[in-house]
């Protein structure tokens, strides 16, 4: 603890050191005097032999330890009392740090809470998702990103596997539970075995869902999450071993899942077991996602491997039914290609928040040079200070630390300010972000985005202050010492740095409004797409499944959707309504499957395109407003009467015939053995995955089909959302009305997804308004910042040479020349800063590519139009210091000399 | 600039010179500088006030101590006091100079061209 002693007796030995130089000094003092001298005299001649005081104090002080920390400490006093003295400066600077870091520190947070920190699962790195795709399978583009697993390929998986530890499928879904308040409609994750051990999350209460609850037809049981069961339980021990209605039929509840437990990302209400009948699973049925803990050192390729090596496995060991090769699968080329659960979780968001965090640094960039603009001028101005310091024995090592102290103190201070500011910026971007962003709850200011603000902090003040360290700290005392003071026009050489800066900043703010101006333009495309449907504020969506064990027949479930429909059309200011299995962008698993024309021929042992299945009622096209292109919709009477009628959008009809009319009376099947049915209407396309992707080919069939499954004779769509147009959409009242209206009918069925078809839109662009605004904030504060930085820049010249414009005023120049000559420097910088910035942009916005829609990343236009608002806003900025020079008096101007 | 610290001929004499004069008698810094000086007949022209960061480094290295005492013309001083250690550093560092200085006389003696 030596150095601690030290670091006490530290005065002590100052104080010593002091009195003993002193005691030095008298003594020669004395000694000159008793040789003849004047006391005055001997006292100047003794310093004089002595040397530096000061500076020998403070090397005495040195050869005991820790002299930088200590005249570090003396920095940071002087660099505070610098501050102080100049408080404007300080303040602008500090704002202009505080609001760039602040920024940044916000979105690290998110960026951090959502791509950087581990899932909260244990040991989540072994946590993979079983993600596989089918290039092969023509028809839905969807099959290119991913292929879901059917139950069948769980059961190979599960039982023939040899990397992982454990593995299950799950599906995500809805519920009506009644019997507690009002019927609500839960959302489910139905999971297998295997699935729950995966994850290894311990249940906050009871027990996990186990193989004994996976047996088919078995004892019914489910877990609830932590919210529901606090929702509707309280948190109440007693509930778990009770009954639950979920569907009208009695579960047990065996367990509860801790608080913040998340099912991949999604919130959930209850889990229930998928109890997969081994003896009825076909090869078909890709709906379930996939999940699996890896053994203790097995790789991704590994897991991959053995997927793959199992398919044929797969495909050997079940059949799609008697008659059907199984092997035909191999056309659809499926191949494993296993995430991390995380990858899985975050999807597509990644790109965003890091094109995000990259404008926003650009921002910081620009505010860095803003604020350097700013310490060179409080440099300039306090020249003759650090002169005298050099004179003073101060080296010019010393001097820089001096700069570099004072500014990474105004960075860091800026950075505690942009914590403050952060907290708000988080709130702010927690609220904006697209809702379907992940982890979103998660958001917070953690250690790791305080360090990283302390790290930007530190950074940025060593930023602004390499110019000036360099241009001023250099070994010319004299000249300066000379020259500061003097009005004289600066040489080009002192504008350097500063006009470097601006041609930067200019730069940067047209890298960040090219990509804000493409995201404009990307949104201005999206909504000019025509999506299929009209009016979508006008649209109000309800949710309304009717299970089996309510209503179990077939034609009794669509009778009673028939029947909602009509007291639903009934309400005061309902123009039409309608119903479908989904509307488009709901999110909702969609049904697809093969579909077969009785007029083309199809190859043996492959798979046709697989076409989107769509399940509408009469009015439903009207209501939405699709256009029907050709023929007509069907009747009640038809879909009760089960005639074999199907509708088909206007891309498959154009892909099968040729034209819409020419559709018309053409027969479709969906199974080689299934009847014929013959296409009565053709209708507009709709972009069901939303306006970004292209229409799929989508084939409308009744609500009420024939069965072609099982026993019974038809087959209902439980599950619909029920499609209102009215002006009253969306308001309480109506909703009440609607609510009357179903219960009416029957007052078992909850109604879930109340939304307007707008809501449904705006979440499906959130992605692209959450960029927008971003890049949008972004830019903005890059051309408020570029404009103070060339306004800044040109007013701090234009004073500089005040003098020297007074003398060509005095010497006959025209205001007209004066003012002409300012615009001139300014637009030079400017232009200068566009040519970088549009090769900068040209480079950088192809990054952004999978943002935009409807656009290039080269677009001309708004390279153009960006370009040319940065040379007018410059011009502005240029044009204020210029009309004062013209305004410059000669003769007050040359008094100053 | 100027270098902080004027050194004398080469680094570490100071230091020497100051053992080898502290061997002799204890004493406080005027008295040291005065006692170098005078000994090297005023050739050695020292800055005084360079004597203190060097007794400062032979204090933290244990070649002398310190203690608070009266002065002859009765001032409050610090006297300077070698150690053992510092004798032994002393011995080590003329032997190594006294080499160095042969070899120096060797090359620059007459008639060897």
């Amino acid at each position: 603890m030596n150095w601690l002693r030290q670091l006490f007796s530290r005065r002590r030995l100052h104080r010593e050191l002091s009195e003993e130089i002193q005691a030095h000094l008298d003594e020669k003092v004395e000694e000159l005097v008793a040789g003849g001298m004047s006391r005055e005299e001997a006292r100047r001649s003794a310093r004089r032999e002595f040397g530096n005081v000061g500076l020998i104090e403070e090397n005495c002080r040195e050869v005991w330890g820790w002299p930088s920390v200590e005249s570090v400490f003396l920095d940071i006093r002087y660099g505070r009392r610098a501050l102080s003295h100049s408080p404007v400066f300080t303040a602008v600077a500090l704002l202009t740090i505080a609001i760039g870091i602040g920024a940044n520190a916000a979105v690290f947070s998110v960026v951090n809470s959502v791509l950087l920190r581990p899932l909260h699962y244990s040991k989540p790195e072994e946590l993979v998702a079983l993600h596989q795709v089918a290039p092969g399978a023509e028809g839905l583009t969807d099959f290119e990103n991913g292929l879901l697993l059917s139950p069948s390929m769980y059961f190979t998986y599960a039982e023939h596997n040899q990397t992982f530890q454990s593995l299950g499928v799950w599906v995500t879904g809805t519920a009506n539970v009644t019997g507690l308040a009002e019927p609500e409609q839960v959302r489910t994750v139905g999971v297998s075995d295997g699935v729950l051990q995966a994850f290894s999350v311990p249940p906050a209460a009871r027990r996990w869902l186990l193989q004994t609850d996976q047996v088919p037809r078995g004892p019914e049981r489910v877990m609830l999450s932590y919210g529901y069961w606090q929702r509707c339980f309280g948190g109440s021990q007693t509930v778990v071993g009770q009954n639950i209605m979920l569907d009208s039929q009695p579960r047990e509840i065996v367990g509860v899942m801790p608080e913040g437990f998340q099912f991949v990302g999604a919130d959930f209400d209850v889990i229930v077991p998928l109890a997969f009948d081994r003896g009825k699973q076909i090869l078909a049925g890709f709906g379930y996602h996939g999940i699996a803990r890896l053994k203790l050192g097995t790789t991704i390729a590994d897991a991959n491997a053995d997927i793959a090596r199992m398919l044929p496995v797969w495909m050997d060991s079940w059949s799609n039914g008697p008659g059907t090769n199984p092997h035909i699968y191999e056309t659809w080329k499926i191949r494993p290609m296993i995430r991390p659960l995380k990858q899985e979780v975050i999807g597509n968001v990644g790109e965003l928040l890091w094109v995000v965090m990259g404008t926003i640094g650009a921002v910081l960039l620009i505010a860095c040079a803003n604020v350097t603009n700013l310490l060179l001028v409080r440099v300039e101005t306090r020249q003759q200070e650090l002169a005298v310091r050099a004179a003073l024995g101060a080296g010019w090592a010393r001097i820089v630390r001096g700069l570099l102290v004072e500014s990474v103190m105004l960075g860091l201070m800026g950075g505690v300010l942009g914590i403050g500011l952060a907290y708000a910026g988080v709130r702010f971007l927690v609220a904006m972000g697209p809702s379907n962003l992940p982890r979103l709850s998660e958001v917070s200011l953690d250690a790791r985005t305080l360090g990283f603000t302390l790290v930007l902090s530190v950074l940025s003040g060593l930023l602004f202050a390499v110019f000036p360290a360099l241009k001023y700290a250099g070994p010319r005392t004299a000249a300066a010492l000379r020259s500061a003071g003097r009005t004289m026009s600066a040489s080009r050489e002192r504008h350097r740095a500063r006009n470097l800066l601006v041609v930067g900043q200019v730069a940067m703010a047209l890298v960040l409004l090219v990509s804000a101006g493409l995201m404009i333009r990307t949104f201005e495309a999206m909504r000019n797409v025509d999506p299929g449907l009209a009016d979508p504020q006008h649209l109000q969506l309800v949710r309304i499944s009717i299970p089996g064990s309510l209503v179990a027949e077939p034609e009794r479930v669509t009778r009673t959707q028939n029947e909602i429909l009509d007291k639903l059309a009934a309400i005061r200011g309902v123009k039409s309504a309608g119903f479908v299995s989904e509307m488009p962008m709901e999110g909702f698993d969609s049904d697809w499957d093969e579909i077969f024309a009785e007029d083309k021929v199809y190859a043996e042992n492959t798979i046709a395109p697989l076409r989107l299945y769509k399940y509408i009622s009469p009015g439903l096209l009207q209501t939405a407003g699709t256009r029907l292109v050709a023929g007509r919709e069907m009747t009640w009477s038809e879909i009760y009467g089960l005639q074999p009628f199907v509708m088909i959008s206007e891309n498959l009809a154009r892909e099968m015939w040729g034209t819409p009319s020419a559709a018309i009376g053409k027969h479709l099947r969906e199974f080689p053995k299934t009847r014929w049915h013959e296409v009565i209407g053709v209708t507009q396309d709709v972009r069901e995955k939303g306006v970004q992707e292209t229409a799929p080919e989508i084939v409308y069939w009744p609500p009420l089909v024939e069965n072609v499954f099982g026993t019974g004779q038809a087959r209902a769509t439980r599950a619909v959302t029920f499609v209102i147009r009215s002006d009253r959409s969306g308001t309480e009242s109506f909703l009440n009305e609607v609510r009357e209206a179903v219960w009416s009918v029957n007052s078992n069925l909850p109604l879930a997804s109340v939304r307007t078809m707008w809501d449904v839109y705006d979440k499906s662009m959130a992605r692209t308004s959450f960029t927008l605004v971003m890049l949008g904030i972004a830019a903005t504060m890059a051309l408020s910042l570029g404009i103070i930085g060339i306004y800044g820049v040109m007013s701090y010249t234009v004073s500089q040479r005040q003098c020297e414009i007074g003398i060509r005023l005095a010497l006959g120049a025209q205001r007209g020349d004066v003012l002409q000559m300012v615009l001139r420097q300014g637009t030079k910088l400017a232009l200068v800063g566009v040519a970088i910035g549009i090769v900068a942009a040209f480079a950088l916005t192809r990054l952004m590519t999978s943002l935009l829609f409807g656009v290039t990343a080269h677009d001309p236009l708004t390279f153009v139009a960006v370009a040319a608002l940065l040379i007018l806003v410059a011009l502005f900025a240029c044009y204020i210091p210029a009309r004062r020079a013209t305004l410059v008096d000669p003769i007050v101007a040359l008094r100053y000399e | 600039m100027k270098q902080p610290i004027q050194r004398d001929l080469f680094p570490g004499a100071l230091e020497m010179m100051i053992l080898r004069t502290l061997k002799r008698q204890p004493m406080h810094g005027y008295a040291l500088v005065q006692q170098i000086k005078r000994t090297s007949n005023d050739v050695l022209r020292i800055e005084e006030g360079s004597l203190y960061p060097a007794l400062q480094r032979l204090l933290k290295e244990g070649f002398v101590k310190a203690e608070w005492g009266i002065s002859a013309t009765n001032r409050r001083v610090r006297i300077y006091k070698l150690t053992a250690a510092g004798g032994k550093h002393l011995e080590r560092e003329v032997s190594s100079f006294e080499r160095m200085l042969k070899g120096i006389t060797q090359v620059l003696a007459p008639g060897e061209l």
